[in-house]
């Protein structure tokens, strides 16, 4: 049996299910590996005690039917875990501990799952390095110095690294697939409205999904299969028949008709990636798909209106913290003041940044050139999309204009980082689902994804596709464990 | 159009976050460069365009009308700033 740590949630379940590991077994194997692991700082808040504890508690009893039976999973921090710390990367939420839990994560533990600890992530999820969390920037094991992606990035860091078999991110511009890109891990962002948003930390709610983020495609199967559901407390969950993922998971993709759009071939693209994105469409001609060109026009005009849209949601969301009924507060004279300093010293630089766009483009006389405007552009690119999958069943793209980059590359330029998600933002947009898999690596050796774009609820199509090209990819994250101490 | 420093002053007192005029010198550069990257979409004329104001095609639901949470006090205050077992506490607003 190969070491635990590097087993997937499928070997994981079944090796449990034989009873040739126990929960505790497994849940220790991926403590002892974090408490060497510190270098790469991807927890905010551990479980560890509470996890062998829940470990126990289930090998005393353990119930093989569940989905997920005595296996432990870290989180990213975004996610509501009652009587655990939950922060959302910033000051302001430093000492909040809800006493509540997520639909998301409660459909984990429900299904036998035990929490390992808190994944680091960019504050209030606002970033695509993992650079603007409170807690400081996470490593990615993939190379020495440099970023993980963001905002998921202490849980894509964590699935590259082995320590936790698969986590949950959260996707609003690309979140989960961008640093499942940028780490050789599998990302998936469902249809808006599948996973319940109740206990997430909101950042644009129009835009926000929960996702899996795992090593493999069928491992990816089976956490959406958990956490996608219809939920009452979430008033834009939709209620329809989810499938049974992983039971339905096919490599058989013949006659699928897949949409190359010609939009994403953008300036400077580096030719690893046009090359990266061939091997992918010949690899899904070699599966039998039909390739077929396709036009998606107001690409270019996605970041743009996701700058307006995305702040402007954040502005509204983030007013919730004015240090009055929980978080953190900074006294002042008077409530006003007390407000201002609040927010001031407990909110970050990128997040006050965003506040502030927000506010202009929401504030009197702007209205309407700008938030209006953005709305109108939105319907364009969702047009796109709705043109485009008449005449396809999924579409192929780049999940990255690049590879990892290294930490401090981009931190003084927010447009640059920002030109990061130009791939997976219009999906957003579009309320459409998308997985990033990993495909091949650039010069430097550093991973590259691809990624399958698909028609609302149509996940399983994507993960069949993903599944199909992933067999023939064949990639291998060598990950050298370089961050390891005794 | 450029953002002026006044411009900054004003939308952060909107915003509730004090900013000293260092801060609001550099925050009035990132958010010219931001708007000019913005503007682009003047580009597209959109008079005719419907905005999108919901991504998922659904009616909002309706429910009934009932309390189903009980004795949440204490949890709802658990994690506030000041202690009183009864209350937020916020400084003085009436004199």
């Amino acid at each position: 049996m190969s070491d635990i740590t590097s087993q997937s949630l499928f070997e994981l379940t079944s090796n449990i299910k034989e009873k040739k590991l126990s929960s505790e077994e497994i849940t220790k194997a991926f403590i002892n590996r974090a408490e060497k692991s510190k270098k790469l700082n991807v927890y905010v808040t551990d479980n560890f005690e509470k996890a062998i504890d829940q470990s126990k508690k289930f090998d005393s009893n353990p119930n093989l039917d569940f989905k997920l039976p005595g296996i432990p999973i870290a989180v990213k921090d975004l996610f509501c875990t009652n009587g655990v710390r939950t922060t959302a990367g910033s000051k302001i939420l430093n000492n909040f501990v809800p006493t509540y839990e997520s639909t998301v994560t409660q459909n984990l533990w429900s299904q036998g799952a035990i929490l390992l600890g808190k994944l680091n992530c960019d504050e209030f999820a606002m970033g695509s390095s993992n650079e603007t969390s409170f807690f400081g920037n996470v490593q990615n094991p993939v190379g020495e110095n440099l970023v993980p992606g963001g905002s998921s990035g202490g849980s894509s860091a964590a699935v590259a690294a082995n320590l936790t078999p698969v986590t949950i991110g959260t996707d609003t511009g690309g979140s989960i697939r961008q640093p499942a890109s940028f780490t050789g891990t599998v990302g998936l962002k469902p249809t808006y409205g599948s996973c319940s948003r109740y206990g997430i930390v909101a950042f644009a709610s129009s835009l926000d999904q929960a996702g899996p983020m795992t090593k493999n495609v069928r491992d990816c199967s089976m956490l959406l299969e958990v956490i996608s559901s219809f939920d009452q407390k979430d008033s834009t969950s939709i209620d329809y028949k989810r499938n049974c993922y992983s039971k339905e998971l096919s490599k058989d993709i013949k006659g699928k008709k897949i949409g190359i759009p010609k939009e994403y071939r953008v300036d400077n693209m580096p030719d690893e990636i046009e090359q990266l994105w061939k091997n992918g469409i010949s690899y899904a001609k070699d599966c039998g798909a039909e390739i077929i060109d396709i036009s998606l026009p107001h690409t270019n005009y996605a970041l743009p209106t996701y700058y307006i849209v995305a702040p402007a949601e954040a502005s509204s969301n983030l007013a919730r913290y004015d240090g009055v009924k929980y978080g953190f507060r900074s006294p002042g004279q008077n409530l006003i003041e007390m407000y201002e300093k609040t927010r001031s010293e407990g909110f970050g630089d990128e997040v006050k940044r965003r506040i502030m766009i927000g506010t202009y483009v929401l504030s009197s006389g702007y209205y309407d050139a700008y938030y209006l405007k953005a709305q109108k552009v939105r319907q364009l690119i969702k047009k796109d999309f709705d043109d485009a999958f008449s005449k396809v069943d999924a579409i192929l793209t780049p999940s990255t204009p690049s590879s990892a980059f290294k930490i401090g590359e981009k931190t003084n330029d927010p447009v640059s980082m920002y030109l990061n998600d130009i791939f997976t933002v219009p999906i957003n947009l579009a309320g459409l689902p998308g997985i990033s898999i990993p495909a091949g690596k650039d010069k430097n050796n550093y991973p590259l994804g691809l990624q399958v774009i698909g028609k609302p609820f149509d996940e399983q199509n994507i993960l069949n596709i993903s599944y199909a090209l992933e067999d023939r990819i064949n990639f291998k994250n060598d990950i050298s464990d370089w961050w390891l101490s005794e | 159009m450029s953002i002026d420093l006044k411009t900054v002053k004003h939308i952060s007192k909107l915003a509730r976050i004090s900013v000293d005029d260092e801060k609001a010198n550099k925050l009035k550069g990132d958010l010219n460069n931001i708007f000019e990257f913005i503007e682009k979409l003047n580009e597209l004329n959109t008079d005719n365009v419907q905005a999108l104001t919901s991504i998922a095609e659904t009616t909002l639901r309706f429910r009934k009308d009932e309390i189903k949470s009980e004795n949440i006090r204490e949890k709802i205050l658990k994690n506030s700033p000041e202690e009183n077992k009864d209350f937020f506490v916020v400084p003085k607003v009436v004199e």
